[in-house]
């Protein structure tokens, strides 16, 4: 099952001034249950390529389609329940609200989805011990590390359930005993629970960690490997 | 749940929080204060001129204030007399019979107003006793004269002579009568000072030929607020094609300008009170508006609407706008009622001047709920409408860029 297709993806900043063509016509197809590492020198366009699938930019030119459907057609209400619904995302900082509890940030999408209250709080609980937060639910994100902000941002991600979950350059400000407890939780998940996660990022071992990963230059794809 | 984000929003930066709140509740509190003290100073000054002799409220016949003649005088029947049984708040009806005279020892002459009295209600309502500064005061029905200092001082007289007065009486009848004078009172309106004297009603009655008649009846209220309600009474009750009933604002239209004329400069106070204010508020605002719009942009990605986020972030800055509201209220209701009990008394030559005329230099504030809710609710309305430019924001908000910073 194909989750995201795009097509001849164009993306310039700037049209008016000095044009930055930070897509330069990407075609990428990804399946349900990848786990995918988008890569690149800095600058090639990674950051544009997963706000395009993710709906948070539009393109100038091309297709993308996420889960069946056209997402340039919505309107900009339509889009963002469109993301609410579908798509998981993890920043790569200060992705929660800092005066939520980490379980009532992961519940706070569910609220916006008008979930009932005992299906929330079960989902957070449970996906928080997933990501191994049970003895944190209570903290506010001023009282994690980073590492824990991250791994609470993926169960946030996770919580209604989306199609897929894109995370730019999640451990990019972690160590690196944060970013492969970060990694471990992260490939768990795919393995386990079937998640599709799409993420890009700069680190050597979190590229060894990927199961397929797409090098962008330019903003074009240059190379896409996929390894047993 | 937008609820308790916004609350939970407002303890985030507690400094700037506390900042708001304080501009809030200063603004509040001053403005509170200001009406307060400026109300209570008009209403001071303005009972203390109208209870000097005039009263809230006089009854006439129809006509009499614009060509004020003893010809317009009317016959004091029982009903009039009783006007507290149409009128609860009327505390006291004074009825007076008004004229001018020639005042007169042989030597001297001098025009005076001569004006009956009820002394004891008149004294009610004037304290007119209490100006007594030679003899004493009139009895009801004693044929004598209670006369200022300065008529007494122009024509050479003193307590226990007599004057001697001559007028046109009712519908043209000769007025003369001689009547010794029993007391010196003293105004310190010069005007007054030069022209009154007193004499009990049935005597001024006998002396203008008008036996039974009065020219004007002052009424003695206590509390402004009961001025309206005796005028719809009495106008209700009253036959208008016979009687005017005229309340202050129609007796003294110079008083009613002169405040009219303050309060318009007051409001140039205010509107430079209100835009500090405003600057304040709005500038925490921006502020914050600015700081969280990498937040903004990361809630809009998750799938929150922009207008649930913008929603959260008006609660946010109305619930800080209540609070110091509420605040500045807390904080002004006990200064206010202070100097309400207390009122400011001025010094030095300004309170001379008023205290020669009799009035005390004191200002009492106007201690009424509806002034600080009024202030409290001007405030609130301001931040309320200040608080729509984050939703303005967010609304143009794009998230990438957002998140660029
Ligand atoms: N909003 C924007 N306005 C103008 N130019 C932009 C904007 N966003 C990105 N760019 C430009 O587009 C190009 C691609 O940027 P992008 O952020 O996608 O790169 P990246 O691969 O994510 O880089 P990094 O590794 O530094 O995060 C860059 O040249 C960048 O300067
Ligand atoms: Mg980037």
């Amino acid at each position: 099952m194909k989750v995201i297709t795009t097509k001849g993806v164009v993306k310039i900043y700037n049209p008016d001034k000095i044009p930055v063509k930070a897509l330069d016509g990407v075609d990428l197809e990804i399946k349900e249950g990848e786990f995918t590492a988008i890569v690149g020198p800095s600058g090639s366009g990674k950051t544009t390529l997963l706000n395009v699938i993710g709906g948070l930019d539009r393109p100038d030119e091309g297709d993308v389609e996420v889960g069946g459907h056209d997402i340039d057609a919505m309107s900009d209400n339509k889009l963002i329940d469109f993301r609410k619904e579908h798509i998981g995302f993890v920043f790569q900082a200060y992705n929660l609200i800092p005066v939520l509890t980490a379980r009532e940030n992961v519940e706070f999408v569910m609220l916006l989805q008008n979930r009932p209250k005992k299906e929330r709080r079960e989902r957070a609980e449970e996906l928080l011990r997933a990501v191994g937060l049970e003895d944190k639910m209570d903290k506010r994100p001023s009282e994690l590390s980073g590492g824990q902000q991250q791994r609470v941002a993926v169960a946030r991600a996770l919580a209604p359930k989306p199609d897929f979950i894109l995370a730019d350059e999640p451990t990019a400000n972690l160590d690196s005993k944060s970013t492969a407890n970060l990694l471990d939780i992260m490939a768990r998940l795919n393995e386990e629970e079937k998640i599709t996660f799409i993420f890009s990022t700069h680190d050597q071992r979190v590229i060894d960690r990927a199961r397929r990963v797409v090098t962008l230059v330019d903003g074009k794809v240059a190379t896409d490997e996929v390894r047993g | 749940m937008l609820f308790r984000l916004a609350w939970r929003n407002i303890w985030r930066n507690k400094r700037r929080t506390a900042i708001t709140a304080a501009s809030i509740l200063f603004a509040v509190f001053f403005a509170s204060f200001m009406e307060a003290f400026q109300k209570g100073a008009w209403d001071h000054l303005i009972s203390s001129v109208v209870n000097y002799y005039y009263g809230y409220v006089q009854v006439h016949q129809k006509g009499y204030w614009d060509e004020q003649t003893i010809d317009k005088a009317f016959p004091l029947v029982d009903s009039l007399k009783q006007l507290q049984e149409k009128a609860p708040k009327v505390q006291q009806v004074l009825p007076r019979i008004e004229s001018f005279a020639l005042a007169s020892t042989g030597e001297h002459t001098s025009g005076v107003m001569v004006v009956g009295i009820d002394p004891q209600v008149e004294d009610a309502m004037t304290k007119l006793r209490s100006r007594i500064s030679d003899g004493n005061y009139l009895k009801v029905d004693e044929e004598a004269a209670l006369v200022a200092e300065g008529v007494a001082e122009n024509l050479g007289l003193g307590v226990g002579d007599t004057i001697v007065l001559i007028s046109q009486g009712y519908h043209g009848v000769n007025a003369a009568g001689k009547y010794p004078i029993k007391g010196m009172v003293n105004f310190g309106s010069p005007e007054l000072n030069k022209q009154m004297v007193y004499l009990p009603l049935p005597v001024a009655q006998y002396f203008y030929g008008a036996n039974g008649l009065v020219t004007s009846l002052a009424l003695q209220i206590d509390d402004q607020d009961d001025i309206k309600p005796t005028l719809r009474a009495l106008n209700s009750q009253l036959d208008t094609a016979a009687y005017e009933v005229m309340d202050w604002k129609d007796l003294l239209p110079d008083l009613v300008e002169a405040k009219t004329l303050d309060s318009a400069g007051n409001i140039i106070v205010y509107v430079i009170l209100y835009l500090i204010i405003a600057f304040g508020i709005f500038g925490t605002i921006l502020m914050m508006s600015k700081e969280r719009e990498y937040e903004f942009g990361v809630l809009i990605s998750i799938g929150m609407h922009r207008w649930q986020l913008g929603l959260t972030v008006w609660l946010e800055v109305i619930m800080l706008g209540l609070l110091g509201a509420v605040l500045g209220i807390v904080a002004a209701l006990p200064v206010v009622w202070h100097f309400h009990l207390n009122p400011i008394r001025f010094s030095g030559d300004y309170a001379e001047a008023m205290e020669k005329f009799g009035f005390e230099a004191i200002f009492p504030t106007l201690f009424e709920a509806h002034i600080f809710l009024t202030q409290a609710l001007l405030v609130f309305i301001l931040t309320a409408i200040l608080a729509l430019y984050p939703i303005f924001k967010i609304r143009k908000l794009k998230p990438v860029e957002a998140m660029r910073a």
